[in-house]
């Protein structure tokens, strides 16, 4: 935990600086109608660094020994997590539905071990479902690929 | 007047269109209150986009009702499965997860029910007599007293919101940095975008919701390995009618309840302590405070009440001020701005139809949502059935869908994921994410106002402590900034050991509560 701790104040005084420095370079002090760009977010980085070092120096002495994810549940975020920036690659590829039908297929099949013919039904009925609430229902137009090209959407 | 106001709006939320919305809200709020990694912030921000196209009042009253519903659901997996869906059902759990082991599920959920409905119920009675008046007082404020509000609505986040204080401001500043991204409108400068095009339109508070929220929420809910071994419940006509019965015997119960949920539920972050906060105080008056914890049914009373009549009040702020209370009512807060709304207190004079409105459909709304709730449990309790292998899937490609409609673009869904990890690392290490989101949905109009106040004095800071009202407000906001160092040292005044950082919302709670005025 105090590994994680320190890490994280160290990427947020990272970005507090990176802040600081575009806000000096637009100026902080009084333009010609109030205050400069970069007067707000100044201010704003300063204190987020003064913050960050409080909490660095509070989980330094604090020497929390816990781990910052148990041993065997890193497996099973990345089970969730890896999949799903998968999904969203195959998004951009093939368009929304036919990501999320292979997403949720794989998912079903890989993780959950369902029988095959479950897994077709729900792969193909909730994006289908999906399609019908946003695209035709609500004309909420979604990322769509050579699928629904080729059906003429 | 102000009845007339009321009769105005009842003819709107009652109309066969809005009460079929209420309905549907309701519906799909209990199931996304239900849900893991879906609450009532998210389930709002999946929906804004489909509300685009609606007429405003129609588009809140599905909104609100869906809240309603989201707050609900809460309560029926904290009794039948020991899952606080939110964390001010946490308190909910202590004696409603024993009685539903006991057999007793169906009083459990009756009397959740039942004071969620009172304590909502007291909000809105409250709301519809003060909103005009605070409405009226706050016409006259002028951007400093405007930023002295939202100063004191971020400290206290700080002062009253428990955990670590440092790590609240780290998130609330987290959230105004994140709002200053892309074009300012004022001087059209780029700001932090460091020449990267995608950066220039700067960060949506729904995606961050989304992300935050539900892909966080995902994560850690897999990581914990819940599984829902959950007891059943049956309810009917017979057992509610029952519970009923013996429910006003703790009139004393539903009454400090409401008190303090409204008290603690028109500041930022209310819900929580305040759902703590009433389960303690019923414990400490009550004849047999031994038994609370193992199962007493006042000890699902006290905290529902609080909860919802704390859900209820953080509108109040939001229809009158244009500052949210709390999370989902900022993501309706900035629903109001993309239907073309300016919230705060000239919706009064403006849109009298949206404002009476959505008062109204607070009333029907919580009348339908517990008659639902009350015959449509088992339905309900049968959705945490489904298996993790289909809902982790489904509910992400309903995030996704959700953060790609809000502008067409598929950074969204980037910023969605990354948001998501983000999320899960904040809440691991206990930065709260309430206060980020917030600051992400209020930062524009601080900043405004902060510009506006300079501008009128010139520069000088002193603009917030001279003028009367942004003076008082600036005061007990500097109070709640100063409240986390001087509770050590009133500690050590009075002899008390003293501690620093209380960690965990009921250490930070009671740490929050000691000091404040009851």
């Amino acid at each position: 935990m105090r590994a994680a701790d320190l890490t994280t104040a160290a990427i947020l005084i990272a970005g507090g600086l990176l802040v600081l420095w575009d806000s000096l370079r637009l100026g902080i002090g009084w333009g010609t109608d109030g205050p400069k760009s970069g007067f707000f977010p100044f201010w704003l980085a300063l204190l987020t660094i003064i913050a960050c070092v409080g909490i660095a120096v509070q989980a330094w002495r604090q020497a929390d020994r816990r781990p910052f994810i148990p041993r065997g549940a890193v497996r099973v975020v990345l089970t969730v997590l890896v999949p799903a920036i998968g999904f969203v690659v195959l998004v951009q590829a093939v368009g929304l539905y036919v990501a999320a039908a292979a997403y949720i297929g794989t998912y079903m099949r890989w993780i959950g071990r369902y029988a095959w013919p479950i897994v077709a039904v729900i792969a193909i009925g909730f994006p289908l479902a999906t399609f019908l609430v946003f695209e035709v229902w609500f004309l909420v137009p979604m990322p769509k690929g050579p699928l629904e090209a080729w059906l003429g959407y | 007047m102000g009845f007339e106001n009321l009769l105005l709006g009842f003819q709107v939320a009652l109309g066969p269109h809005n009460i079929g919305l209420a309905v549907i809200g309701i519906a799909l709020g209990t199931i996304i209150g239900v849900l893991p990694g879906l609450g009532g912030a998210n389930g709002v921000a999946i929906l804004l986009p489909l509300t685009f196209s609606m007429p405003p009042t129609s588009a809140i009253i599905l909104l609100t009702s869906l809240y309603w519903g989201a707050l609900f659901g809460g309560a029926i997996t904290s009794i039948l499965f020991n899952i606080p869906g939110e964390p001010w059902s946490v308190a909910t759990t202590f004696d409603g997860f024993p009685m539903a082991r006991r057999g007793e599920g169906g009083q459990a959920l009756t009397a959740a029910f039942t004071s969620s409905f009172v304590g909502a119920l007291f909000s809105v009675v409250l709301i519809t007599l003060f909103a005009p008046l605070l409405a009226e007082v706050a016409l006259r404020f002028g951007p400093p007293e405007f930023f002295a509000i939202q100063l004191l609505t971020f400290s206290s986040f700080i002062g009253l919101g428990g955990g670590n204080p440092m790590k609240s401001l780290v998130s609330i500043l987290i959230g105004f940095i994140l709002a200053a991204v892309g074009l300012d409108i004022v001087t059209g400068q780029l700001r932090m975008t460091f020449g990267i095009a995608e950066l220039m339109k700067g960060f949506d508070f729904i995606v961050a919701v989304i992300g935050l929220f539900g892909i966080g929420e995902i994560l850690l809910t897999m990581e914990e390995g819940l599984a829902f071994k959950g007891t059943a419940a049956r309810i009917n006509p017979r057992v509610v009618w029952e519970t009923w019965k013996t429910l006003p015997r703790y009139w004393r119960t539903f009454l400090r309840g409401s008190f303090i949920g409204f008290w603690m539920g028109f500041k930022p972050g209310g819900a929580t302590p305040a759902s703590f906060m009433s389960y303690a105080f019923a414990k400490r008056f009550s004849r047999r405070p031994e038994r609370f914890g193992q199962g007493e049914i006042e000890g699902v009373v006290a905290p529902e009440t609080a909860a919802h009549a704390a859900g209820g009040a953080s509108l109040l702020p939001m229809i009158t001020l244009g500052i949210p209370g709390s999370p989902t009512a900022a993501v309706m807060l900035g629903g109001l701005i993309i239907w073309g709304l300016q919230p705060g207190p000239m919706l009064f004079k403006e849109k009298p139809d949206f404002v009476w409105g959505l008062i109204a459909s607070m009333y029907t709304g919580n009348v339908i949502g517990v008659l639902m709730v009350l015959t449509c449990v088992p339905l309900f309790a049968a959705i945490l059935r489904i298996p993790f292998a289909i809902l982790t899937p489904a509910i992400v490609v309903v995030c996704a869908v959700g953060a790609y409609s809000v502008h067409n673009s598929m950074v969204d869904v980037w910023y969605m994921l990354l948001f998501g990890v983000v999320g899960y690392v904040f809440k691991k290490l206990d930065y709260p994410l309430a206060p980020l989101v917030l600051a992400l949905v209020l930062g524009d109009l601080a900043e405004n106002a902060l510009r506006q106040s300079l501008i009128m004095s010139h520069g000088s800071l002193s603009i917030f402590f001279t003028r009367p009202i942004s003076g008082a407000i600036s005061l007990v906001a500097i109070f709640f900034f100063l409240l986390p160092i001087l509770t050590p040292w009133w500690r050590r005044l009075r002899g008390e050991p003293a501690r620093l950082g209380a960690p965990g919302e009921i250490g930070g709670f009671q740490h929050g509560a000691d000091e404040h005025p009851r």
